[in-house]
């Protein structure tokens, strides 16, 4: 696990029945793209976060395959449609088997 | 990520290269996408793909791709050394067939999104980002 | 054919001419609520420096850049004040104790960097030192590297408070010598370039140093989060990149010439809102 990850997701705490709203996600992390050398020209191993899930009370909201052409602390922005309350989960996968997992309820009102 | 003038240089060299070998670019793009679409024609226009025109750092573009009713949008920097940026799925619960997210771009490129449509057809947009290097210290 | 090359050229020229030339006349709202004075009169010391309006560097970013520092979600440099939240309250050295244990919340130190780096117990005293001290003597801790992640994201965790207040060091007393030393370094010419901070940061901000456009080399928002470094960039480690830059040795990190510079260009500031912590390119 690369160290120091650290997910951030913003989401509105309340929303009408069937708004669709506005989520925001970043998380820490380098996004070893595998094409750099150290310093003693070995090349550093690639090590990224490869794929990120977004599901809503079980269903897919968004699920985004990811290259290391993705920046540094990945940020994502995407809507989200909440047709009742719920739980929204975040799920990161990262190149050496961890996955990092955030979740965030959303009521109606 | 780091990158030092040297690195920056390469993957400039790297990215001039490419667009002195249209040809070499394209095939590894073409592929790409081929493998996305099934060979199925692609169309062009239909896919909103936003992205500033110059950039002040390569390191961090922010893109914007969407397509109305879209089931996939695959983005692909034509310039980089390996071109494949991101592919978004949209599920049931999606919004809106789009998404934000920053990228790296090793030079001043084409950015490629190539969108399947609701019906299954294929549709795209592509857009040039000049990105400009520093100062003294590049 | 030879009206397309014109026209071509012509396209070529035209382009940089859009973006090219002064700061943007753009206004600093953060979370659309937190104005920021990113232009007010330039402090008494700069009479003779031609200089009558100080700008934050903002004003010279794109507008991709720009809107990164406008919310604080789409800041990255939140990632490392949420790190550093953690930080403040983790136990570490000999005496058992953190942050947190003297100081009930991050909270009281709003004002603080506003007036930092300062004269304590006849030291000129910067926020890396002022924490070190307190690691090294409350917390009987081992000292940050001046760069390290922890540092950095706690200076910044501590200049958030005081977002939006005016900078506002002392450079009159014990602290003149110190500041006299750092104007001396601000207008001396380093490297093999024969560059001095002045030459770029007073005689040609707003004007192209190959692609990058020349800011008043203000650091009100500092530590700021570098779209090229990816990180939280502290002020000591952007002088040495400048110095670097001009081909000339460097003073260290953390180094008493550094103290002198960063008291110097911290007052060419004085007046501006403090941005910690802004993002630049």
């Amino acid at each position: 696990m690369a160290d120091g990850v650290k997910p951030r997701v913003k989401v509105p705490k309340k929303a009408a029945a069937g708004d669709v709203v506005t989520i925001k996600t970043l998380i820490s992390h380098p996004m070893e793209s595998g094409q750099r050398k150290d310093s003693s020209g070995n090349v550093i191993p690639r090590s990224i976060i490869n794929r990120f899930v977004v599901d809503y009370n079980g269903q897919n909201v968004i699920d985004v395959d990811l290259a290391p052409a993705i920046s540094t602390n990945p940020y994502f922005e995407f809507d989200a449609m909440i047709p009742e309350a719920g739980e929204m989960t975040f799920t990161w996968y990262d190149d050496d088997g961890s996955v990092y997992e955030e979740a965030k309820s959303i009521a109606i009102g | 990520m780091d990158f030092t003038r040297r690195e920056t240089l390469a993957l400039g060299a790297g990215a001039a290269l490419m667009t002195v070998l249209p040809f070499r670019a394209n095939a590894a793009v073409d592929d790409l996408i081929a493998e996305f679409t099934g060979g199925a024609a692609v169309a062009d226009g239909g896919v909103d793909l936003t992205a500033p025109e110059i950039a002040e750092n390569g390191n961090t573009v922010p893109i914007t791709v969407g397509a109305e009713g879209a089931t996939a949008i695959m983005v692909l920097a034509a310039g980089n050394p390996t071109p494949p940026v991101a592919t978004f799925k949209f599920g049931p619960m999606a919004g809106a067939q789009s998404a934000s997210t920053r990228i790296r771009l090793a030079g001043t490129q084409d950015v490629v999104a190539v969108a399947q449509l609701a019906d299954g057809s294929f549709a795209r947009a592509s857009k040039t980002v000049k990105v400009t290097i520093g100062g003294c210290g590049g | 054919m030879k009206f397309k090359a014109l026209t071509a050229v012509a396209a070529l020229l035209a382009a940089p001419l859009a973006y090219a030339g002064g700061p943007d006349d753009d206004t600093l709202v953060v979370n659309e609520e937190v104005e920021m004075a990113t232009k007010v009169a330039a402090p008494a010391h700069m009479s003779d420096t031609g200089i009558d309006t100080i700008m934050s560097g903002w004003h010279f970013r794109t507008d991709e850049t720009q809107s990164l520092q406008m919310d604080d979600f789409e800041n990255p440099s939140m990632i490392f004040v949420d790190q550093a939240v953690d930080y403040f309250e983790t136990v570490d050295g000999t005496e058992g104790k953190s942050c947190a244990s003297c100081h009930e919340s991050v909270e009281e130190f709003a004002g603080l960097s506003a007036t930092m780096p300062k004269m304590i117990d006849g030291k000129l005293t910067t926020m890396e030192d002022l924490l070190n001290s307190h690691r090294a003597e409350a917390m009987g801790a081992e000292p940050w590297k001046w760069s390290s992640a922890e540092m950095q994201a706690l200076v910044a965790l501590i200049g958030l408070q005081s977002r939006g207040m005016p900078m506002n060091v002392a450079i009159d007393g014990d602290a003149a010598p110190y500041w006299e030393q750092g104007k001396e370094m601000y207008y001396t010419r380093y490297g093999q370039l024969e560059l001095s901070c002045a030459n770029c940061h007073e005689e040609n901000y707003g004007n192209f140093i190959r692609a990058d456009h020349l800011s008043q080399g203000q650091i009100n928002g500092f530590p700021t989060y570098r779209l090229k470094q990816a990180k939280l960039i502290s002020r000591h480690n952007r002088f040495r990149g400048c110095i670097r830059d001009t081909r000339g040795e460097t003073f260290a990190e953390g180094s008493d010439e550094f103290r002198a510079l960063e008291l110097y260009v911290a007052s060419r500031g004085n007046g501006l809102s403090v941005e910690t912590p802004a993002v630049r390119q």
